[in-house]
């Protein structure tokens, strides 16, 4: 299948223009007629539900949470970046689009990511306009703080709940919708399968997580903003409930998947402390800013930190990288204390974390200083592990945090199935290789308030035939729905989701996480299909499909886990090179740096499902980099 | 150490609940409580038993979904913490944990610790928002807004909408979180224009909805996760005042039929709930 990923024609700074020029538009009148099936109301599906139905569209979302307002968006802490200029330090579209291509490793589509880079200017007009309660100066205007090593101070935040308020924001204007009967809320509901009708995405299957009612939707479009698969690895910094299991079945259902092993590891989590752990917590990386990272020079040092000598102290950070030091970027400081916790000399539990001192900080600065640029960590810290930051140094370790990877769309946000859209992490347009700081909150706001309402309407423009849920094909679709939920529910044998979801987990961090090489690739893509067989042969799920069942949920999603993992290695096995969240052990300078190969890897690669068993088939969507040549990465 | 848990257990909707007794052994106290609550549940599933349902997603405080009473308190005995962002190091061993439900009319319990707290998402539908259509906002600087009045609705604004409040209240009311939002939006600029009829609508709302009125008692700020003062009802009843002697008090409320899944299900026995039913599907508009 030929890739076209239909980039307008014309300088880059006109491209966006031009397509929108170029789209079809549905009249005024007929939008009424048109039905959108959302699911996911993220930052992503939440500003695109909202805006298309103030377009006038029917629409309806979906979310497996109780309420629109939950999903995991919420989360994030950071900030969103905006190219607004507002501190006159030199920034513009231009240069957020610069950092962004060369953040992402080169590994992105340069329309795409400009086109972020314009848009971002609008998303922080639209929000403010919403009442979203930024940080401000005493002056009344927008503050901005820096971030993620970015040269200009482009990041706007509020408190450390960032994504949260923007999600409340785009959450209000979408219950604005509810109450204008544009928008028909399903809480609590998940999308099992996805409906095509003539090659084309024509609705959804769900089930009703509290009844377990499986029912069937119709649409004329139907948007995935499902957020990323980081929960494939067990431990991640996403919630319990986040999963892949949409676009998996779009996957399935022939739309390609685009460059599944690009994940991105952040070095500052909580280590876990036992077998229970059910998931990972980020501390904010500016952390690091004055706290210095160590682990003690001699192997199995089991000494308290406070009572080991500076000497007898490995710097490892300063030593390895005397410019950046603490702040090397994400993925090298997670590889290198991944490095020292192999050597044996890793803190705390299992030997996996290394030490966060603020120490010779608060010789330095004073403790009332650090606990205002900090002292909302230090409490959450404190809560989290019992140990106070002030007494002893922090442990952490690097955890999985975001998927760059995610369903290949073209332009206009559209997978390879016509009439499936994808948004934010669930696509995998803009971030290439490596995401910065500040940027995801950006492209899913992105994505939903001023890409899709456009391009869905040119989709819908371009007429089909009108379509309802007694089409046979949506008959087809629930059976196999329920014939999946009856297979999990009839396995009855001894392991839990949760056991066998563990054991993917364990085996994709060791061997597919922050170090990838042909063997331990080789290893995992051998390991997987044992334990999707232990799944399908030892799986137990009490109770019935009828009724509010967590287990069965849970195992449903692992069902499509233990898949997607076996891509995801094929995938990072085929790439021989290194780039931004794929480290090859294989392909690395002689400084221990990534090591792209941009005369074979400069492209896209999106797999296309050949059926249970059978290999994937390989497609390439070519990358060019006309505006920022491409150049190796230093941190030295 | 060992923790004794008397969990409720309700089937679904309809059913009587009632409290069921369990022991978890080595429980570390690194664990956070939901944790416990997984080694619990896992054991469960091993024998063949269903698990105990609670809800929780993110696991770091903010998302708003996890939350049930524990010996009566919600969250548990933490102050400002979810209890998902409770750890076990604040028990003893042996401990006798009574767990339930949130209890309020307006949040019917779907099963065992999982109720319905759809009657929030439809106060916030009722008026929690600056009606502002997408595209067409002006440059943000244009509008100031004074660091102090922008502090201030950041704290408001951090309500994570767990329902805490109203399980803490004697009369179940949502007025804290009712007055969160509306004390965020009208400290700003923004929420201006249509603060008479947002404050009319979501309280018609929370009326509706059947959760009680406040009398002041202040168990809701207590238990608090997110720290919401009491002020915001002041600031509630005060706009709530003013709303109806302004020239907005005859505007038609913007108010939602109240459609929790219980009054869907009650319509419709448990036994006929297996198949999908046409007649639900959204009507045309």
């Amino acid at each position: 299948m030929p890739l076209d990923a239909k980039i307008p024609a014309g300088p880059i700074e006109q491209k966006w223009e031009r397509r929108k020029y170029e789209l079809k538009l549905v009249n005024p009148a007929n939008k009424r007629r048109h039905r959108i099936l959302v699911v996911g109301t993220g930052l992503a599906g939440a500003s695109a539900a909202a805006s298309l139905a103030e377009l006038g569209y029917e629409v309806e979302t979906f979310c497996y949470q109780d309420s629109p307002r939950r999903a995991h968006s919420i989360a994030a802490q950071g900030g969103i970046n905006a190219a607004k200029n507002y501190q006159n330090d030199g920034d513009s579209v231009a240069r957020l689009f610069y950092d962004t291509v060369k953040g992402g490793d080169f590994r992105s589509r340069e329309a795409n990511v400009h086109r972020l880079a314009e848009l971002s200017v609008n998303i922080i007009d639209q929000c403010a306009a919403q009442g979203v309660p930024f940080a401000r100066e005493y002056g009344g205007l927008l503050a901005n703080r820096s971030f993620g090593g970015a040269l200009v101070s482009r990041t706007f935040y509020a408190r450390g709940q960032t994504g949260q308020q923007l999600l409340l924001g785009a959450y209000q204007a979408l219950q604005r919708q509810v109450t204008a009967g544009k928008v028909v809320s399903h809480p609590r509901c998940e999308m099992l399968e996805l409906v095509l009708v003539d090659g084309r995405a024509r609705g959804v299957v769900t089930r009703d997580l509290v009844t377990g009612a499986v029912r069937s939707h119709a649409g004329d479009a139907v948007v995935l903003a499902t957020g990323g698969y980081g929960n494939v690895f067990y431990l991640s910094t996403n919630a319990r409930g986040c999963n892949a299991t949409a676009v998996w079945r779009a996957h399935r259902k022939g739309a390609l998947f685009a460059n599944p092993c690009y994940t991105q590891i952040h070095p500052t989590c909580i280590p876990r402390s036992g077998e229970y752990q059910s998931k990972l917590t980020l501390m904010s990386e500016s952390l690091r800013n004055d706290g210095r990272v160590w682990v003690p020079a001699r192997r199995g040092d089991g000494r308290p930190p406070g009572q080991i000598p500076d000497a007898e102290r490995d710097y490892y950070l300063e030593r390895m990288y005397p410019t950046y030091g603490n702040l090397a970027p994400r993925d090298i400081a997670s590889r290198a204390a991944k490095t020292v916790c192999d050597e044996g000399r890793g803190v705390g539990p299992g030997g996996l974390g290394v030490y966060l001192d603020f120490r010779d900080a608060f010789a330095r600065l004073g403790r009332r200083v650090l606990d205002e640029r900090y002292g909302n960590l230090f409490e959450m810290y404190e809560r989290i592990t019992g140990d106070d930051p002030h007494e002893v140094p922090m442990r952490i370790y690097p955890a999985v945090h975001y998927t760059m990877g995610g369903l290949w769309v073209d332009y206009d946000l559209q997978s390879t199935i016509p009439g499936l859209f994808v948004l934010g992490e669930a696509n995998f347009s803009d971030h290439g290789a490596n995401r910065l700081g500040a940027s995801a909150l950006m492209q899913g706001l992105a994505d939903g308030y001023f890409v899709v309402p456009y391009t869905v309407g040119d989709h819908l423009a371009r007429g089909q035939a009108k379509v309802d849920t007694s089409h046979a094909a949506f008959r087809d679709a629930e059976r196999e729905v329920a014939a999946r939920t009856a297979r999990l529910l009839s396995i009855g044998g001894r392991r839990t989701a949760d056991d066998l979801h563990r054991e993917l987990g364990t085996l994709l961090w060791a061997d597919a996480g922050m170090a990838r090489s042909r063997a331990s690739l080789e290893h995992a893509l051998a390991g997987i299909p044992r334990i999707r067989e232990a799944f399908w042969s030892d799986l137990r799920v009490p109770g019935t499909g009828e009724e509010l069942n967590q287990e069965l949920e849970r195992a449903g999603r692992v069902a499509d886990f233990l898949e997607l993992a076996e891509l995801l290695c094929r995938d990072a096995l085929h790439r021989e090179e290194s780039c931004g969240g794929h480290f090859r052990v294989e392909h690395q300078t002689p400084d221990g740096e990534a090591l792209r190969d941009d005369a074979r890897f400069a492209y896209v690669a999106a797999w296309e499902w050949r059926g249970p068993g059978e290999a994937p088939v390989l497609h390439q969507e070519p990358l060019a980099f006309e505006y920022v040549p491409l150049q190796q990465r230093s941190y030295k | 150490m060992r923790i004794v848990l008397e969990i409720w257990r309700q089937r679904d909707p309809w059913a009587d609940g009632r409290f069921v007794r369990y022991e978890v052994g080595d429980v570390n106290e690194h664990m956070s409580f939901l944790e416990m609550l997984d080694v619990l549940n896992q054991a469960l599933v091993r024998r063949g038993e269903m698990p105990v349902a609670f809800d929780s997603d993110c696991r770091e405080g903010i998302c708003g979904t996890c939350g049930f009473l524990v010996n009566g308190e919600a969250h548990g005995p933490l102050r400002n913490a979810t209890i998902c962002q409770t750890h076990m190091r604040h028990f003893h061993d042996g401990d006798v944990l009574r767990l339930e439900p949130w209890r309020a009319a307006a949040f019917p319990v779907l099963r065992d610790l999982v109720v319905d707290r759809g009657a929030l998402d439809r106060i916030v539908a009722a008026g929690g928002y600056v009606s502002v259509r997408t595209g067409g906002a002006p440059d943000a600087n244009a509008l100031p807004v004074p660091k102090t009045d922008a502090d201030r609705a950041m704290e408001a604004a951090a309500c994570i909408g767990c329902g805490a409040c109203v399980a803490a209240c004697p009369n179940a009311s949502a007025a804290l979180f009712t007055g969160a939002k509306i004390t965020h939006l009208s400290l700003l600029p923004q929420g201006q224009p249509e603060r008479p009829l947002r404050v009319r609508s979501m309280t018609e709302q929370a009326r509706a909805e059947g959760f009680g009125h406040c009398t002041s008692i202040g168990e809701c700020a207590a238990v608090c996760p997110a720290g919401i003062q009491l002020e915001v009802i002041a600031r509630m009843n005060r706009d709530f005042l003013r709303a109806a002697f302004s020239r907005a008090a005859g505007e038609p409320l913007t108010v939602l039929p109240v459609t929790s899944p219980m009054r869907r299900y009650e319509a419709q026995p448990p036994g006929a709930r297996e198949t999908a039913d046409p007649a639900e599907e959204p009507a045309e508009r």
